[in-house]
């Protein structure tokens, strides 16, 4: 298998992008990673979409973007996989090029959810629940979350107000992030006093579905020494997946998707736990990114919260996270979330992350999560 | 609308209907098609007894379409006393009462009114066994 490269990145602004279609904004992600490379050169397009079909009654996504690039006639399919399917777009992406089929591909996670109102946006995203044994009983992502959430206080002996380090940590983070959606600080008193969303869960420990588009540019080794001057090596790519429903899974607090990814992307990029400087996960909520690290081997099991309090999490820290602001404050992209993942980090480990650069970063680790992990991509950005 | 699908489910929904492994004994919540290299009539319909404890619990604030009259209600994971878990809402429970460990028994419920053209579909919800 050749090594694979990311040789450009771009996304919009998240946020809620009224004046918008959801073509216009991979577009703009798209012209921004291609930068002076043709899009006539690519080879294959991926687009990452969780809700297109749901809220848009839109299907071959693929082909409209490719359209609407002006490339119609590249080979282009649409992946769908709720929050993972930007992970799961960049690994075809990454299997295309390593194997010789394709030198240059383009990955673009599109969403744009805020053509529809609150119920239909809840509805759409419990699609990523299993339709008749979760979500037929009114059971929400977040409300899964939540039932994690209250037991995972009970099993360890933490209080809600102990998660309050990661949306804070996130919050900070996104400030220096332009394209982030909430660029402001909070604080644990304004967690505290937010109102339940699903209880123990709170506003500000909640993320918020906002439209955006993120785009990256794949190539192979020969490709990426011709076209770019600072490339960042895919060094490990793996997807996996548990069960659908949550109440099928023996340990509900173990998110196995996360744990098998991460050792398996770890193994192909010949690195260890030790070696990963900065994480994205998916967090839309603290007790999600806690599992995340928890499963991937970064925290013991019931720690993760206790190394947030300790300032683990920061970029300063020993396990710095969601940099570019997450899923929280950067705002909730849903699909597209795995490729905004990317664009960040890639910017960290070039050293162009501002306030919340990560000093001397070379390894990055990007894990992006369906439902409740019933599908998980991890991949392990490094610097040659 | 989603007739036959509702419909297809009913002796899950209605009566709490899994299965049991003849060889093993092993009984699990829902039913599923055996799984490849499994015998076809591996798994006989099995009625569960409908008790179980609570693993966890949430309240739904910010419901999905289709639930917009029910807020707030109560979902939880229950540990049913044969070992599967299964996801549903609690019922005849007030919100402050619901407890990790509290003991739940099944009842028949409206789940969700699928509209003027369409279905009420029923199925279990758990209530606190007093």
């Amino acid at each position: 298998m050749r090594h694979v490269y990311i040789i450009g990145t771009g996304a919009t602004a998240v946020g809620e992008h009224w004046d918008r279609s959801a073509a216009s904004l991979a577009i703009e992600a798209l012209n921004s990673a291609l930068g002076t490379i043709p899009a006539s050169r690519l080879g294959a397009l991926y687009v990452a979409s969780a809700l297109s079909g749901t809220l848009h009654a839109q299907s071959q996504v693929g082909a409209l973007i490719a359209t609407a690039a002006g490339i119609p006639g590249v080979e282009a399919i649409t992946v769908e996989a709720g929050g993972a399917s930007g992970g799961v777009a960049l690994r075809q992406a990454c299997m295309a090029v390593a194997s010789g089929a394709v030198d240059l591909a383009a990955v673009v996670g599109v969403e744009k959810v805020t053509d529809v109102l609150d119920a239909r946006r809840e509805a759409a995203l419990a699609l990523a629940t299993d339709a008749d044994w979760e979500a037929i009983h009114g059971v929400t992502l977040t409300a899964l979350w939540a039932l994690l959430m209250r037991r995972y206080m009970h099993e360890y002996g933490y209080t809600a107000d102990d998660f309050a380090p990661f949306p804070i940590n996130a919050h900070a983070n996104a400030v220096a992030n332009p394209r982030a959606m909430y660029r402001f600080a909070i604080t644990a008193d304004k967690v505290r006093s937010a109102p339940m969303v699903s209880e123990p869960l709170g506003l500000l420990d909640c993320s918020t579905a906002a439209d955006g588009a993120a785009a990256v540019i794949i190539a192979s080794e020969g490709l990426a020494r011709e076209l770019c001057a600072n490339p960042v090596r895919i060094a490990g790519s793996a997807v996996a997946t548990d069960t659908l429903a949550l109440h099928s899974r023996s340990n509900p607090l173990w998110l196995a998707a996360a744990a098998q990814t991460t050792a398996a992307a770890l193994r192909s990029a010949h690195l260890t736990h030790s070696d990963v400087q900065v994480f994205d996960v998916t967090d839309p909520h603290g007790i999600a990114a806690a599992l995340a690290l928890e499963s991937s081997g970064f925290a013991e099991r019931g720690a993760a919260v206790a190394l947030a309090r300790e300032g683990a999490i920061t970029p300063k820290g020993r396990l710095p996270l969601a940099t570019g602001g997450g899923c929280k404050a950067r705002g909730d992209t849903v699909g597209a979330n795995g490729v905004y993942q990317i664009v960040e980090l890639v910017a960290q480990l070039r050293g162009q992350a501002g306030a919340a650069q990560v000093d001397g970063a070379r390894v990055a680790l990007a894990q992006c999560m369906g439902g409740i992990g019933a599908t998980v991509a991890t991949h392990i950005l490094t610097l040659d | 609308m989603d007739l036959a699908k509702h419909w297809r489910l009913r002796h899950a929904r209605y009566r709490l209907e899994g299965q049991r492994n003849r060889l093993t004994g092993e009984v699990r919540f829902p039913p599923a098609p055996p799984r490849p290299g499994e015998a076809e009539d591996i798994w006989e319909p099995y009625v569960l007894s409908g008790r179980g404890r609570v693993y966890s619990f949430s309240v739904v604030r910010q419901p999905p379409e289709g639930f917009e009259d029910q807020p707030p209600y109560l979902v939880a994971l229950v540990r049913l006393d044969e070992g599967p878990m299964v996801t549903a809402q609690l019922t005849d429970c007030d919100l402050d009462q619901a407890a990790i460990d509290m003991p739940v028994e099944m009842v028949t419920r409206r789940l969700r009114d699928l509209g003027p053209t369409g279905l009420i579909v029923y199925g279990y919800k758990f209530r606190p066994i007093v």
